[in-house]
């Protein structure tokens, strides 16, 4: 199970990129739990400085931006491989 | 993130070439289109559809023929050259610089730094988080926040489009400006206490994804950002146009020098007032704003509206609000618009 955190406050940006998330989580078959970060306290905890971030079983991999189909498979690929 | 080498660096993989090629074929696709759209459209305002020369409707026409896909072309080449610019920053990296600079020179660097840094006023509330749990100053940090959505990509390139380069240059430096002085006056304010409290008892880990770019991903980026914007300014520019061209054709001469012209002390503050509550894009503001110029209005007081449209949102300080207690939004605010005003002055003085 790969536990899977979008932190935004509710920006386009935010919403796309969950939506592209979980595009991929479903293509791919890969067991995930999606879960929306919106309390800044706690999005802080993973030091970004721009919305949206996501953040794959604790480490935050990308931030500011909506990263790639590709980029995503490949975390979630590296990700599910850990467990 | 960066894509593993499997080939030695000296050959280019052929993904790479590519990118290359493609690259080259729009860049001379652009610059073929932007030197016909001026025939093209001056052909089908006075030839296809016929209309007479010199008349209200064919002045109306040819403006918004020409300056639409002008004003497009325009925005897509600068976009995707400032784009592929910002990838070499980071909020992460222009945190680093910041950090430990004295107020003043930190002013001074954070307001050029919000030029080159990728910002999106959605994400004011972690960079403002950011900046001051990481020992960067308030006045700093607030030189950042101003400059960054005034002194945007879209405004720079519109201005240059329809007044050139001299008034775009002249948007830029008041725009640090009036960034380097509010930072300067709110940190000299000491208003510290009025950060909400959990700001400052948040505990934030330091560091963030680190990136080595190469070539080929900082252009599927910087292309990525054209379509991103263009795709969401272009209504904006086209409605804007097509009311920059109504007046251009109709409205006479010098009709508004009266009500917007140098010699109407109380026409900067009143754009500012006007202007700030407004919230638009640049896109949509400057066309409007280059037609009224057109007519009589006198540059500094249309720069000052210009200026509170589009630095001064509404939802962004509704946003900063959830780390702000009100007076420190109401000083923020006031301060902004008060540089404003006195710019504005200052333009319709020296011009």
């Amino acid at each position: 199970m790969v536990n899977i955190k979008v932190l935004g406050s509710g920006c386009p940006n935010c919403q796309r990129l969950e939506a592209t998330v979980r595009r991929v989580v479903q293509a791919q078959g890969i067991e995930a739990q999606i879960e929306k970060v919106s309390d800044f306290a706690e999005m802080m905890k993973y030091a970004i400085l721009a919305t949206p971030g996501l953040v794959i079983n604790e480490k935050l991999v990308a931030a500011g931006r909506i990263p790639s189909d590709k980029d995503i498979t490949g975390w979630l690929a590296q990700a599910a491989g850990q467990r | 993130m960066a894509t593993e080498l499997t080939e030695p660096r000296a050959r280019l993989p052929r993904a790479d070439l590519g990118t290359y090629a493609k690259l080259a074929g729009v860049a001379l696709a652009w610059w073929a289109a932007y030197s016909v759209i001026y025939p093209i459209s001056q052909w089908l305002t006075y030839g296809a559809l016929g209309v007479a020369h010199g008349s209200h409707l064919g002045e109306s026409l040819a403006f918004f023929l020409y300056d639409v896909p002008k004003i497009l072309l325009l925005l897509s080449g600068m976009i995707f050259l400032i784009s592929i610019l910002r990838t070499f920053f980071s909020p992460e990296r222009t945190r680093a610089l910041l950090g430990g600079k004295r107020q003043g020179i930190g002013n001074i660097l954070a307001a050029m730094l919000g030029i080159v840094t990728p910002f999106c006023s959605c994400s004011a509330v972690p960079l403002f988080i950011g900046f001051v749990e990481s020992g960067i100053p308030l006045g700093v940090t607030f030189s950042f926040l101003i400059a960054a959505p005034t002194i945007n990509e879209v405004a720079v390139v519109m201005l240059y489009g329809l007044f050139g380069w001299r008034v775009a240059g002249l948007y830029i430096a008041s725009g640090l400006i009036i960034a380097i002085v509010a930072g300067i006056v709110i940190g000299r304010l000491r208003l510290e206490r009025y950060v909400e409290d959990f700001v400052w008892q948040l505990q934030m880990a330091q560091g963030g994804p680190q990136e080595q770019l190469t070539w080929p991903e900082r252009i599927g980026r910087a292309w990525g950002s054209v379509k991103e914007v263009v795709g969401k300014v272009w209504p904006y520019v086209v409605v804007g146009i097509a009311v920059g061209a109504g007046i251009h054709g109709y409205v006479p001469e010098s009709a508004l020098a009266g009500i917007m012209g140098k010699h109407a002390w109380w026409s900067v503050p009143a754009a500012v007032v006007l202007g700030v509550p407004l919230y638009s894009n640049a896109a949509g503001v400057i066309p409007i704003v280059s037609a009224l110029m057109e007519k009589g209005a006198s540059l500094g007081t249309v720069l000052a509206f210009m200026m509170s449209v589009v630095g001064l949102s509404l939802p962004e300080t509704i946003i900063l609000r959830r780390v702000l207690k009100p007076q420190l939004i109401a000083v923020f605010i006031g301060v902004v618009a008060l540089a404003i005003v006195i710019t504005g002055y200052l333009f319709n003085l020296v011009m």
